[in-house]
């Protein structure tokens, strides 16, 4: 067993782990967070996708030793979940919006990565958003609600007052 | 009959459940946590046929955290076998092998343990002593009376033989002028939800209960769970809140359910199981159908196609269940949208030891709609003639409506040409054929793909009867309950699991139409089975004509209930008052109002009309429209409602890289009134998805020696955010006259169509080359080999 010590959403998690834990398992077992899904665990359907430092991984591929003294945003620490229950960020209103989902099940990880692109390209093309979802697989909807979704968002966050990539402090990218 | 107006259905209503999707906050079953539960990992076999002579559990057992290694002896002496569709009972089923595996895969003991890895690590000390027998993978093989029987005591491998002749085809076949046969395979595909399946289980012994959650969308399920573990109805209580992550019809899970509910009623102790993918692609029992078709067409030299006689080859897998009904639904739409004379349908369905098959959306539908639509390109070939002309000569006119087919069932309406027409002229046909043309001079292979097709919906069952002769079955119903508690608000009860449909969205949206109150203000929940009122779960495309059509029913029960008491309350003739937004109005301008209605009916028994019970509840049980009959002569009427579509595509490929890129896709959609327009098109955009990869893609495929060779998703390849173009949906409204908006069912839609349409297209491509591809799914190795084959 090893001790890791995680940030998941802003909080700490420390426990003693097998080295073959995966961190979608310690997230979901270990830190109860049941956002994130598993889908094939192998890497491929992108169901598992969290925000490693900022960038969209794959939960299953990385082994929660790896993520030690990392930051790690799951879906519950985007939008206001955390304590603001029913508050949605402006990514999750405009899928809700554009109906870009249906069984929900690959939604949290299509959120993530959209939140990923977002923070790093505020305005995309249409090839940019198939792009940065192509490694999340969704069977119900197509990709076209989800396209509408982001490029949706996308000119939300354009023309709002000030914006901020999930769990950093806003002053960052303050403009 | 013109599309009436409404406040709420048909208007852009975000869907309510998306909001704890988008949050992460759905409850699937593996979010699920019971207190001191233990975990399942079954072993599979590596044989795709052998006889077991002894399991070795001895060094399994001893290690720590492994609580129980159940084989298949015990399961099969302690439970009954799983629920045959067709009258075959040698072909027995159980959730472990029993005494013989039937597929490589198949699960031969399951370890329970107090972690899934712990199980897993146990499945390595568990020793197998088998004998290889002998076994087929080929549907035509397996007919063979020479073949190796899947099931010895069945007698031979055909569990479905049947030859139905609906009208005069020898005579139209000697009238007609022409005549032409051809062959196409449907490959085994499926729908591969990005959940797997998973399960929960729990008894309790105080209570003798059962209770049960699950990733599942099955009719009847907590009825069939009980039946296997020799439990009363009323022993299992499946939860129905558990939101399901995917199924479009595969999510059937029986035998993963029984298993697990034996080993929690003899552990004690809350299993869960859920599968991993590997268990999913391999032994999950959800692999769609595999079919050989081949046809005949009888037509004359001005393209009206006068007969057709279609074989069906279908393989089944190692297991009968449900599968082979697949073969059944296509007779309610067997002659397409088009107006063709007689028919005769041969409908075989095999054993092989491929895993199970089991129902995928369309329920056999779209590998159908692809055999008849290639017909009509391949007599639109032979006839030098426009595939879309041709296809204009056939179709039914919407001045035939109501339509009998030669099969027995009669459409409900529609106006294909309409459709057709909108999307010419919204996909600018003219210049999507130049642009083909443009492609073609630059040196790709590029093609146009055209398929019309129907969408039988209202998810009536009379092709079990129709192929069973033993089943008597023509209910098919499905119910709601709602309430109006002592604050005034509504509650409405549904009872089936949602996996993505937005059921709750369509209540409310009906709920509040009826009604005339917001949709957003009505809350719905989803018990358990045992507090439910009878249903068949969402199949078929049947939830917006029967879970809408009993929560409008209920509505107006409601709604008659609330006018009796204003009547009483202000002493009027019922008939007299008007109902609006809640509200009751007198032709005096008196108003006797929604709030007044609770007042009385929740706290002022005196003041209610004379034998009048208290409380503002309804219900409504509902019986599928026009299903109110069995099969006479080879001949039933099924789906009150069909659906159409029509797909227009252009898509073009590099002649050495052979991988297609679809340029161009727009499809019109006819499914009369629609509740929810995102919901809808959403469904359709998926449906197209799921068809691409069924026409380009996925395939579970099998090497010689029995193995699946596709069971991860590096192998088994699905349409990503690259493969699925923008597409364009063209909507028209004929509303169905049987149902209580002019709603038809749309679930299916896109996937019935699409596959059709791009082997149309692919075909249309290669045209001058002579090539003919004719097998789904045509992987870009396909194309570039033929092409080079055609070039040496």
């Amino acid at each position: 067993m090893i001790r890791v010590s995680i940030e998941v959403n802003d909080k700490t998690v420390t426990a003693e782990v097998e080295p073959r834990l995966t961190l979608l398992d310690f997230i979901r077992d270990v830190a109860g967070l049941k956002g994130t899904h598993a889908g094939c665990e192998h890497g491929v359907c992108g169901a598992c996708t969290v925000l490693v430092e900022g960038n969209a991984i794959r939960s299953c591929l990385v082994l929660a030793v790896q993520a030690d003294e990392q930051e790690v945003i799951s879906i519950e620490g985007v939008g206001g979940d955390l304590g603001r229950s029913g508050e949605l960020s402006i990514v999750q209103d405009a899928f809700c919006e554009a109906h870009g989902l249906q069984c929900g099940y690959c939604t949290p990880g299509m959120v993530l990565a959209a939140e990923a692109l977002l923070a790093d390209t505020p305005n995309p093309t249409e090839g940019d958003v198939r792009e940065a979802i192509s490694g999340n697989i969704c069977r119900c909807t197509g990709y076209v609600q989800i396209v509408e979704a982001v490029m949706l968002a996308a000119d939300r966050l354009a023309n709002r007052n000030y914006k901020s990539k999930p769990g950093q402090n806003s002053d960052q990218t303050r403009g | 009959m013109a599309a009436k107006k409404y406040k709420f259905i048909s208007q852009p209503r975000h869907p309510t459940e998306n909001r704890r999707f988008v949050a992460g906050r759905g409850n699937f079953v593996a979010d699920i946590d019971r207190p001191d539960m233990l975990h399942v990992a079954p072993l599979s076999s590596h044989y795709p046929a052998a006889i077991i002579n002894n399991i070795d559990i001895s060094e399994a057992m001893m290690m720590d955290g492994v609580i129980d290694v159940i084989t298949g002896a015990e399961i099969g002496a302690a439970i009954q076998p799983l629920m045959n569709g067709l009258d075959t009972p040698k072909v027995q089923r159980f959730p472990l092998a029993v005494n013989r595996v039937r597929y490589a895969g198949e699960w031969v003991c399951a370890v329970v343990a107090e972690t899934r890895a712990i199980a897993e690590d146990a499945l390595e000390k568990i020793i197998i002593d088998a004998t290889p027998q002998p076994f087929v993978l080929d549907a035509e093989e397996a007919l063979l009376p020479s073949s190796p029987p899947v099931h010895p005591k069945h007698g031979s491998n055909i569990l479905l033989d049947r030859k139905f002749v609906w009208g005069t085809v020898g005579e139209d076949f000697v009238n007609a002028e022409h005549n032409l046969s051809f062959s196409v395979i449907w490959g085994r595909n499926s729908t591969v939800p990005i959940e797997t399946f998973g399960v929960v289980a729990e008894w309790n012994g105080w209570d003798n209960i059962l209770d049960v959650w699950a990733s599942v969308q099955m009719p009847k399920y907590s009825d069939q769970i009980a039946r296997c573990l020799n439990l009363p109805g009323n022993a299992v209580r499946v939860h129905y809140d558990v939101d399901v992550g995917g199924s479009y019809g595969v999510k059937r899970g029986i035998k993963h359910a029984t298993l697990i509910g034996y080993i929690a009623r003899k552990l004690g102790r809350p299993i869960r199981f859920i599968e991993d993918r590997l268990e999913n692609m391999r032994a999950g029992d959800a692999h769609g159908p595999e079919r050989k078709f081949n046809v005949e067409v009888a037509f004359d030299s001005d393209g009206s196609v006068r007969s057709m006689k279609m074989r069906a080859l279908d393989n089944a897998g190692a297991y009968a269940g449900r599968a082979p009904f697949q073969l059944g639904k296509p007779i309610s739409a067997i002659v397409g949208p088009y107006q063709i004379n007689s028919v005769s349908y041969h409908a075989i369905s095999v054993t092989s030891n491929k895993t199970v098959q089991e129902a995928v959306r369309g329920f056999g539908q779209a590998p159908t709609n692809y055999a008849i639509e290639t017909a009509m390109d391949r007599v639109a070939s032979f006839l030098k003639m426009d595939r879309l002309a041709l296809r204009q000569r056939n179709l039914i006119r919407s001045d035939q409506f109501p339509y009998l087919i030669p099969s027995g069932s009669t459409y409900d309406s529609g106006d294909y040409h309409a459709v057709i027409e909108k999307v010419l002229t919204a996909a600018e046909y003219p210049t999507l054929l130049a642009n083909r043309n443009h492609l073609r001079d630059e040196g790709m292979m590029a093609g146009i793909g055209i398929a019309a097709c129907l969408e039988p919906s209202g998810g009536n069952s009379s092709f079990e009867p129709l192929l069973n002769e033993s089943n008597k079955t023509s209910t098919w119903m499905e119910s709601c309950q709602i309430n109006i508690d002592g604050l005034g608000h509504l509650t409405a009860r549904i009872h089936t699991t949602s996996s993505g449909q937005g059921h709750e969205t369509l209540v409310s949206t009906v709920l509040g139409e009826v009604l005339e109150i917001d949709p957003s203000s009505i809350r719905i929940t989803r018990p358990n089975s045992l507090e439910s009122l009878p249903g068949n779960s969402p199949v078929g495309s049947r939830m917006a004509i029967m879970l809408g059509g009993a929560a409008a029913r209920s509505a107006e029960k409601l709604k008659a209930k609330l006018i009796k008491i204003a009547a009483h309350s202000l002493g009027i003739d019922a008939e007299k008052l008007t109902y609006a937004g809640g509200n009751v109005l007198a032709p005096d301008g008196r108003k006797h109002t929604w709030q007044d209605a609770v007042e009385l009916a929740h706290r002022q028994f005196h003041n209610l009309p004379e034998g009048m019970d208290p409380g503002l509840a309804a219900f409504d049980i509902m019986q599928v429209p026009t299903g109110n009959a069995l099969p006479v002569d080879g001949k039933v009427h099924m789906y009150p409602c069909y659906s159409f579509e029509f797909h227009l595509v252009l898509l073009a490929f590099d002649p050495v890289i052979g991988r297609p890129e679809i340029h161009s896709y727009t499809v019109g959609h006819d499914c009369g009134t629609v509740i929810n327009p995102a919901i809808v098109s959403g469904m359709t955009y998926g449906g197209i998805a799921h068809g691409i990869g069924a026409a380009l893609l996925e395939e579970f495929a099998y090497d010689p020696n029995g193995q699946l060779m596709t069971q991860s998703f590096l192998d088994y390849l699905m349409p990503s955010s690259h493969e699925v173009p923008p597409i364009q949906i063209v909507k028209h409204c004929t509303p169905s006259p049987h149902t209580v908006f002019g709603q038809k069912g749309s679930g299916e839609s896109g996937y019935l169509g699409s596959p059709a349409a791009i082997s149309s297209a692919i075909n249309d491509a290669v045209s001058a080359l002579d090539i003919r591809f004719e097998k789904l799914p045509i992987r870009m190795s396909a194309i570039s080999d033929a092409i080079a084959n055609k070039s040496a």
